[in-house]
């Protein structure tokens, strides 16, 4: 059961507070898109196996959603940070970068 | 025989006698007894049998690894079965029966199994019982079914009688494990200041030093004393340590009550435990050796031989033949030796036999045999000698020793369990021939640091000199990664014991022919020999997992403590390969089975889980509700009059809410208040429909889709000023629907002013319903308008009525004149009274939830989950006017245009007439011609909504049928389970009051 933190109300809580929304920083493609950009928006998600940019949702608490930096193997929490951003902020990349030289995660790194 | 012997047994009182039964008969035990010592002080060496042969078994193991003495114990409400007589502590009234026989233990039917045994080899299941099919049925099944299983399953019927709690607790060490490692280790970590749990699944502290010697006199006492002493440190006995996982979280199982039945209190407590730092002091747990005849009752690990003699006072038996390939097996024939007992012969393994105990024990005139081995174990019920042969041969007999116990040892494994749950990795120990903990790759927590230590014995460091400095370095830094300051303790100073290295003996002989290799047990609960794993290797099960499960080795509620090692060794001789090559089966919590009550604890009978009552609950509840759980809502289904039944019920509510006055309670609509400058643009977003358009004062009915297409949701929007909406949702959707609006604009839409706010519970509605709908409301007086003029179809209004803070809209999901009424939450059941009161002229009826099903349905109006079930998009339900057409966007959009969705191939809605009038059963498919690849007919449409339709006094439906709007008039074949064949008319969705005068008056 993991400790996240919720960046919008600051309380570091268990997991049954919280719950997990897939994959963050998504771009929608809606009306008049590609099928291929929709198909890729709808389905396709990443799955590392390591470095994990998620959504979740403090849902037994304030109700806000934000996003989490996680490592998908050793469940290693490199920081949460506003769901209201297309990209993780520097801190969150750098906090990732010092304990996972040379990530990646889509352009992200 | 076993018996109890004159002096000795550090944890019984001799004073306090104990009467208990086994199987019917009355036998005594002292206090602090355990069952399984107990029962040997009985001379009762024999205690079950073996799961898969019926085999006779005897108690093995001191402790929580034993896998044979399991029993069902207690009776009715108290009933438990496949409880472990080792660490079942005796009380006055105890009664256990054994497990596992019929007719009785003595004389078992089943051991037929035992002599047919090479006809059950590993994988039998998987093997016979594929064909032929029909004999699965009538053979195979009521012959496991009778003969398989341990203990018996409880009564279903019957409650139990006990409480059972969770505890939640946060600490910045925890030790698990109170043994000698444990304490100091508690202790170290506990001088720097830092929040101690230590925790010790057994009644008593110090573990196998207080058998095998403490590091010195009264050690154990000391350091309990000292920690007993700190206000940092919590202590509890009898509570193990059953899983670690994520981030420090820990589950312990405190057994409260098990000792103590005539004590108040809850009978198990689980801790729900968070960890900065865990350090598990498990110890190490003995291995048996695989020789013929290993489980014949009076075999034993040579630990518990000891332990029973040391801490009961009671001896196995008269003659106890001694086997080993270490040097600690001595302890156990000196042990005996002291305690006036016979050792005919130890039997080493080893070609260079033992050290400094090898020679004590020569020297108190036992009889040492280096490099021998067991062929075989004589006896049935009870050993009666050992043959020996030579270690390195294939088990030519020597000599025939006389006994009725054997005390064996293959070594001690570390308990890694714990280290291994959340992620801890292993490393084979060549030298010590055991599987320990690698430091350097711990489970992690969420900062990336190890969060697990282990020490003492459980770290493989079976020597006590080494276990206690290891563990004074684990509490220290343990402490430290919790953020304390520490430093170690002063030790005593302990010279290392003088032992001669172990040889690992995986085999006895080494050269053992397939005779002995059938009768030599690996797994004593599961029935797993030596040859099974070998006959598993060769069949190609070469994954350790797969042998697990082809064999079931490991697979009992022991879950392997004894065997593992042992079968992965075999499995890697056959395969050739190393030990660490073959690796280990994964270690799953909880470490001993734990009770399910104690999981469930609190959560039962009424606060399994908390009923949503609304603000009408009790009047429902006054009224002859029949209730019908809606998400954690009860909701009236109908209310029920005198004889009637449900379905006479539902029928006369609707006939008098048609032909007068209805009420019903719809206080469990969900209620989001959606609010802000951009609201409007928010909800176009939202809603298939637009809503940026509607006028403060209107109503709109709206449906919502998932970005996949699929609807998902729909209900009322009504806009109550220029920048706020109340949106309804479906009873149950509100949390849901909120969250998926949250989750919109906090990702996506952040920069658009709106608030959402889920007001679901704030407000009581009440739906009045009926040609008198308007007359009842207008009784009850105040300054609002709901003239025909005032409030329109689909307008809404707020103010007083009567004495009310009421928003009242008018809507009609019967298809009557109608309105809803919201108040304050707090006014609702005066509402509903005063509405009672006043419709009292009108012979107004209260309705449920299957009144307002069916009247929506003759309506032909869907409702979500009957006419949706996550594949349905709006345009399947002919609901097009609900989709606008002018905006460029909305969620699902997109996905409607995909090709499938815009189809005409799709099954689409419409209503369904049976030909004779009866009602279609729920849940029925239409068949077309012809039969798909699988042989079953082909299907063409399915029900959706199936009702009695009183209005009509006939059968009316609602279902998806292929092309179904373009095929008005055919009548098409829905077959029944029970056979007969409904013919149905497709006919459009409305049934009643198409032109929709009656909502318009
Ligand atoms: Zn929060």
């Amino acid at each position: 059961m993991l400790i996240l933190e919720c960046p919008c109300c600051g309380v570091t809580g268990e997991e049954t507070e919280f719950h997990g929304g897939g994959e963050a920083h998504l771009k929608r493609f809606g009306p008049g898109s590609a099928d291929t950009d929709f198909e890729n928006y709808l389905f396709m998600r990443e799955n590392p196996k390591g470095v994990h940019l998620e959504r979740w949702r403090h849902v037994n608490g304030c109700g806000k959603w934000f996003h989490v930096a996680r490592c998908t193997v050793t469940l290693e929490i490199f920081g949460s940070y506003s769901a209201q951003t297309l990209e993780p902020p520097q801190e969150i990349k750098d906090a990732i970068s010092a304990k996972r030289p040379g990530w990646s995660w889509r352009d992200f790194s | 025989m076993s018996t109890r012997l004159a002096n000795g047994g550090r944890r019984i009182d001799r004073t306090r006698p104990v009467e208990f039964r086994f199987n019917g008969k009355r036998l005594k035990g002292f206090e602090g007894d355990t069952l399984a010592s107990a029962l040997l002080a009985n001379d009762q060496m024999m205690m079950g049998r073996s799961f898969k042969y019926h085999r006779p078994r005897g108690v093995v193991a001191s402790g929580s690894e034993e896998p044979n003495a399991l029993f069902n114990m207690g009776e009715g409400g108290k009933f438990e079965p496949n409880q472990r007589a080792t660490t079942t502590e005796l009380f006055d009234g105890l009664s256990v029966t054994s497990q596992n026989h019929w007719p009785s233990l003595e004389f078992d039917v089943g051991v037929l199994n035992n002599y047919a045994a090479r006809f059950l080899p590993a994988g039998f299941y998987y093997k016979t019982f594929m064909f032929p099919r029909p004999a699965w049925k009538h053979v195979f099944e009521p012959f496991i079914r009778q003969s398989a299983g341990l203990g018996r399953a409880p009564d279903k019927e019957t409650l139990d009688a006990d409480t059972y709690e969770h505890f939640y607790f946060f600490a910045d060490v925890v030790v698990v494990g109170g043994g000698v490692a444990g304490l100091q280790a508690a202790k170290t970590a506990a001088l720097s200041g830092a929040k101690v749990l230590i925790m010790e699944q057994d009644p008593h502290w110090g573990g196998r030093a207080m058998v095998d010697g403490e590091p010195e006199e009264g050690f154990v006492q000391r350091l309990v004393g000292e920690l007993e002493g700190m206000d940092n440190v919590t202590m509890r006995r009898r509570m193990m340590g059953a899983g670690v996982y994520d981030h420090g979280y820990l589950l312990g199982y405190e057994r409260l009550r098990d000792h103590a039945p005539m004590l108040a209190g809850p009978r198990h407590r689980l801790w729900r435990i968070r960890a900065g730092q865990i350090i598990t002091a498990t110890g190490a747990i003995e291995r048996p050796l695989s020789f013929a005849g290993n489980d014949i009752p009076g075999v034993m690990l040579a630990g518990a031989v000891r332990d029973y003699i040391a801490e009961y006072g009671v001896s196995p038996g008269d003659r106890v033949a001694v086997v080993t390939n270490n040097d600690d097996a001595y302890r156990t024939a000196i042990a005996v030796k002291k305690a006036g007992l016979e050792v005919p012969v130890i039997v080493d393994a080893r070609a260079g036999g033992g050290g400094e105990l090898a020679r004590e024990a020569r020297g108190m005139g036992i009889r040492v045999e280096n490099g021998k081995a067991i062929a075989k174990v004589t006896g049935g019920k009870r050993v009666k000698s050992v043959k020996l042969c030579a270690q390195a041969g294939e088990g030519a007999v020597l000599e025939e020793v006389a006994c009725d116990a054997v005390a064996m040892s293959g070594g001690w494994s570390p308990v890694v369990h714990l280290w291994s749950h959340c992620g801890g990795k292993l490393v084979w120990d060549e030298a010590e021939a055991m599987f320990r903990p690698d430091e350097s790759r711990p489970p992690l927590n969420q900062n990336g640091a190890g969060f697990v230590r282990c020490a003492g014995a459980a770290n493989g460091a079976l020597d006590l000199g080494a276990g206690l400095a290891d563990a004074d370095a684990a509490g220290k830094g343990a402490a430290e990664a919790a953020g304390f300051k520490a430093r170690g303790d002063t030790l005593p100073d302990l010279a290392q014991d003088d032992a001669l290295p172990i040889e690992p003996v995986w085999m006895m002989p080494q050269g053992a022919g397939p005779k002995l290799r059938m009768k030599a047990w690996l797994d004593y609960q599961n029935d797993v020999k030596v040859s099974d794993v070998q006959l598993a290797a060769r069949e190609g099960y070469e994954s350790v997992e797969h042998t697990k499960r082809y064999t079931t080795l490991g697979m009992a509620t022991d879950q392997g403590k004894l065997s593992n090692i042992n079968g992965l060794a075999i499995l890697s001789d056959t395969l050739g390969q190393a030990i660490p090559q073959t690796g280990t089966t994964t270690f799953r919590p909880p470490y001993t089975p734990i009770s399910m009550a104690s999981i469930a604890g609190e959560a039962r009978g009424e606060i399994f889980q908390p009923v949503r009552r609304t603000p009408m609950h009790a009047w429902h509840e006054a009224n002859g509700a029949h209730w019908e759980p809606v998400g954690h809502w009860r909701r009236p289904y109908c209310y029920l009059k005198g004889e009637e039944t449900p379905h006479e019920a539902v029928s006369r509510e609707i006939r008098a809410t048609r032909a007068s006055l209805g009420l019903l309670d719809a206080s469990t609509l969900g209620k989001l208040i959606v609010k802000g400058p951009d609201a409007g643009k928010f909800l176009d977003m939202l809603y298939t429909n637009m809503m940026s358009t509607l006028k403060p004062g209107r109503c709109r009915y709206g449906l919502m889709c998932s970005e996949n297409g699929f609807l998902s949701d729909d209900g009322v929007v009504v806009r109550l000023d220029e920048d706020s909406f109340l949106c309804h949702t479906t009873t149950g959707g509100a949390e849901r629907i909120h969250g998926h609006m949250e989750e919109w604009l906090q990702t996506e839409w952040w920069d658009w002013q709106v608030h959402v706010v889920n007001a679901t519970e704030q407000w009581a509605q009440v739906g009045v319903v009926g040609p008198n709908s308007r007359k009842v409301l207008e009784k009850l007086g105040g300054d609002v308008d709901i003239s025909k003029d005032g409030l329109s179809f689909m307008g809404y209004t707020s103010g007083k009525l009567g004495e009310f803070d009421a928003r009242i809209f008018r809507i009609a999901f019967a298809g009557e004149l109608s309105y809803e009424v919201a108040v304050p939450a707090s006014q609702g059941r005066a509402l509903w009274d005063a509405l009672w009161d006043a419709g009292e002229e009108f012979g107004v009826t209260p309705y449920g939830t299957e009144a307002m099903h069916v009247m929506r349905a003759e309506k032909g109006f869907i409702m979500i989950g009957d006419e949706t079930d996550g594949t349905v998009i709006p345009q399947d339900l002919g609901l097009h006017w609900a989709i606008s057409k002018k905006k460029e966007d909305y969620i699902g959009k997109r996905a409607q245009e995909r090709t499938f969705m815009q189809s005409s191939d799709r099954w689409q809605l419409v209503g369904l007439e049976t030909v004779d009038g009866s009602v279609i059963p729920d849940g029925a498919y239409a068949v077309a011609e012809g039969e798909n690849a699988n042989g079953q007919r082909n299907v063409q449409g399915r029900v959706t909504s199936t009702y009695y339709s009183p209005t009509l006094d006939r059968g009316i439906a609602m279902g998806l049928v292929h092309k179904g709007p373009e095929r008005m008039g055919e009548v098409i074949d829905f077959p029944g389970t029970d056979g007969t064949i409904y013919k149905a008319k497709i006919v459009d969705a409305v049934f009643y009051d198409p032109e929709g005068e009656k909502q318009n008056v």
